[in-house]
């Protein structure tokens, strides 16, 4: 077996006529390992279901391939592809108990009756389901049900796993628990998962690698912690997490002067010449506050917003910026809202951003 | 405070009474009309069911066995023997054929037809439902004869077959139970197609990507997936079908002439020329029982097919 489960190859797809056509993807490139807990996470639009629903069959690129375990299954129909969906809506056939539900994959691929019996009550087993196999879908609550699409799509054995957006109907506490066991699902399965979201939190959680797309194209590929550490652009570190963005001027090859004059060390690409006008990204909890005199920077405290265990501080910095810092609710004395505060910046926290059109 | 929630509950009890007492007054107009339009003849057609003929036409009031007994029976009029009334018989096995095969043709037509409508997009699907829906507009009995003109021996179908050369001879389609069948299916065609409609415009096509998914091929999707869930809807069409087709009475008298009779031109016949009112009525009050048996079957098959829990 290839290191690489799923290749697409310069995908690229139109909606409509070929020429001004609704371009969902745009030349888009990804290799996605086997064995790996893989996410596409983007806002509703961007175009990963999209990519999904094409390593599924359900769609045709216009342009590009896609390659399973070396092999090109571009034009494959999706019932030719060893490769299984849990669908948004669950889609669990509604005349079926879950047990034929679970065992319908096998059935289709003409396995005997003992042989699916055996997998269906292995793979409901993992799922935590073996009390429910003779109830149908609308006897089920939507977490079970979730969990029915599950089994349902891991009983054939598939080579990958494709997950479209699977936990957005649960509520958060279900979504939390849900996460965690899909993580140790796929480690026990060690089948690749092909997970779709907008949620950033779920893609960090869960994830080997996260591809973040945006219009059609894919922004930054890497490991959750790399993406958030050091997010390529704009809008990777703006989706990521939150993100405060202040303009400022290259002054070396590691420091930038900020919109106050004051120079500070920032992480930046390559070939910044100094005096280039450039954007840089500093996390709310990458900010301290500080007494006015010691800070690099100061302002007014505009608002106050808490939210259990920490607070976040919305800094009017009187040049028409607005930094929020992350404080520890603990840690609050002395802030209150128009207040003077000064800021100071973690050490590696400033890092400059391409803008993203 | 318990006496005050005591006296709230009277008060809603007492709105409630109000309520109903008030609702069946409104009714009252409507039950007696059902009870009087309805009810009423089906009582006399019964009553007359188990009276003796009139030596022209009604009834004679004295309680005789003999119309029911007429249906499956006869009386050799020569030495009195009881034999099976094979006339009889013939009529009844014509009529659960021919409706039979309606039911099939129509659901064999309406399945594709509906779906293909079902898919189409919003405005598309108004206009195929209301080309439809066109037929209902006009008299069954002109569309009947207009049937009968293009069956007929000098009829645009025969014309049609013997200038292509298919044929040298023009077939003889009408008169037979081929001509009632052809009749029947088109003029329940449309009862057929509503119900398969709304059914597959229901159905969840996220399913159909999940059973492609899960290895299954367009057969194997349309068996296993697509049929069952729109099995209450092909049961709503085929008894909507069925039902009318068993009681027909235009299209078998106009296409089948008076040879292919069903039983609703048998029933006809007892209260005309017949003479035998009696016959008549015993063999509506049969058709109702088995129409009523048809709706209890699809009672139960479609109450099995409700989400369960």
């Amino acid at each position: 077996m290839s290191d690489v489960a799923v290749s697409a190859q310069s995908i690229t797809k139109i909606f409509g006529p070929t020429e001004g056509g609704l371009r969902a993807l745009d030349d888009v490139s990804v290799d996605i390992r086997t064995n790996e807990f893989f996410t596409l996470l983007g806002p509703s639009g961007c175009g990963k279901t999209t990519l999904l629903r094409m390593i599924a069959g359900f769609e045709t690129p216009t342009f590009g391939s896609i390659i399973l375990d070396g092999k090109d299954i571009t034009t494959d129909p999706p019932f030719r592809r060893p490769v299984n969906t849990v669908f948004q809506s669950y889609a669990l056939f509604p005349h079926l108990t879950v047990a034929q539900n679970v065992g319908f994959g096998l059935e289709m691929r003409g396995k005997q009756k003992s042989e699916i019996g055996a997998a269906v009550a292995e793979v409901l087993a993992l799922v935590r389901m073996e009390q429910m196999a003779e109830r149908y879908p609308s006897q089920l609550s939507g977490g079970q049900q979730q969990r029915v699409a599950l089994a349902r799509a891991l009983a054939p054995r598939p080579s990958v796993l494709l997950l479209d957006e699977p936990l957005s109907a649960l509520d958060l506490k279900l979504r939390k628990q849900m996460q965690i066991e899909l993580k140790r699902m796929q480690l026990e399965t060690g089948i690749t998962f092909i997970f779709v979201t907008h949620d950033q939190e779920e893609a960090l959680t869960m994830s080997d690698r996260i591809a973040v797309m945006s219009a059609g194209r894919i922004l930054q590929i890497g490991a959750p912690r790399e993406i958030y550490n050091a997010p390529a652009n704009r809008f990777v570190a703006d989706f990521i997490g939150e993100s405060n963005f202040l303009p400022a001027e290259v002054e070396g090859p590691a420091a930038v002067k900020l919109g106050n004059g004051a120079s500070a060390p920032a992480a930046m690409p390559d070939g910044l010449g100094a005096g280039t006008r450039v954007t840089v990204a500093v996390r709310p909890e990458q900010i301290d506050v500080c007494p006015e005199a010691e800070g690099i920077l100061s302002g007014t405290i505009a608002e106050l917003v808490y939210f259990g265990t920490d607070m976040h501080a919305h800094i009017d910095l009187g040049d028409g910026a607005t930094l929020v810092a992350r404080v520890t609710a603990r840690s609050d004395a002395g802030l209150e809202k128009g207040g003077r505060t000064g800021i100071r910046f973690a050490t590696g926290a400033l890092r400059v951003v391409e803008e993203t059109a | 405070m318990s006496e005050a929630s005591g006296s709230l509950r009277t008060l809603e009890a007492d709105a409630a009474a109000r309520r109903i007492r008030r609702n069946w007054l409104l009714s009252l107009p409507a039950l007696a009309l059902l009870l009087v339009g309805a009810s009423g003849p089906l009582l006399i057609v019964l009553v007359y069911s188990f009276l003796k003929p009139g030596d022209f036409s009604g009834v004679i009031w004295e309680p005789t066995f003999n119309a029911w007994f007429q249906i499956l029976f006869s009386r050799d009029i020569f030495d009195d023997t009881i034999g099976l009334a094979d006339a009889h018989l013939t009529i009844f096995w014509r009529s659960v054929r021919l409706s039979l095969s309606t039911t099939l043709i129509t659901l064999l037509l309406g399945l594709p037809t509906a779906y293909f409508i079902a898919t189409r997009s919003g405005r598309q699907r108004m206009f195929w439902l209301f080309l439809i829906t066109i037929p209902f507009w006009t008299n069954l009995l002109i569309r009947t004869f207009a049937i009968l003109e293009m069956l007929r021996n000098e009829g645009i179908v025969n014309n049609a077959l013997i200038d292509l050369g298919v044929i040298t001879e023009p077939l003889q389609i009408l008169y037979t139970d081929t001509a009632v069948l052809i009749g029947m299916s088109y003029v329940y065609l449309p009862l057929m197609v509503l119900p398969l409609y709304a059914a597959i415009e229901r159905l969840d096509f996220r399913l159909v990507e999940a059973g492609y998914d899960l290895y299954a091929n367009r057969v194997q999707v349309f068996r296993r997936i697509i049929l069952p869930i729109i099995k209450p809807g092909i049961v709503a069409g085929s008894i909507l079908v069925f039902v009318p087709s068993l009681g027909a009475y235009v299209t078998p008298r106009v296409l089948g002439g008076g040879k292919n009779m069903m039983i609703g031109n048998f029933i006809e016949l007892q209260f005309g020329q017949g003479r035998n009112w009696p016959l008549g009525a015993s063999l509506s009050i049969l058709l109702l029982f088995i129409v009523m048996a048809a709706l209890l079957l699809y009672v139960r098959a479609s109450s099995r097919e409700e989400p369960h829990g």
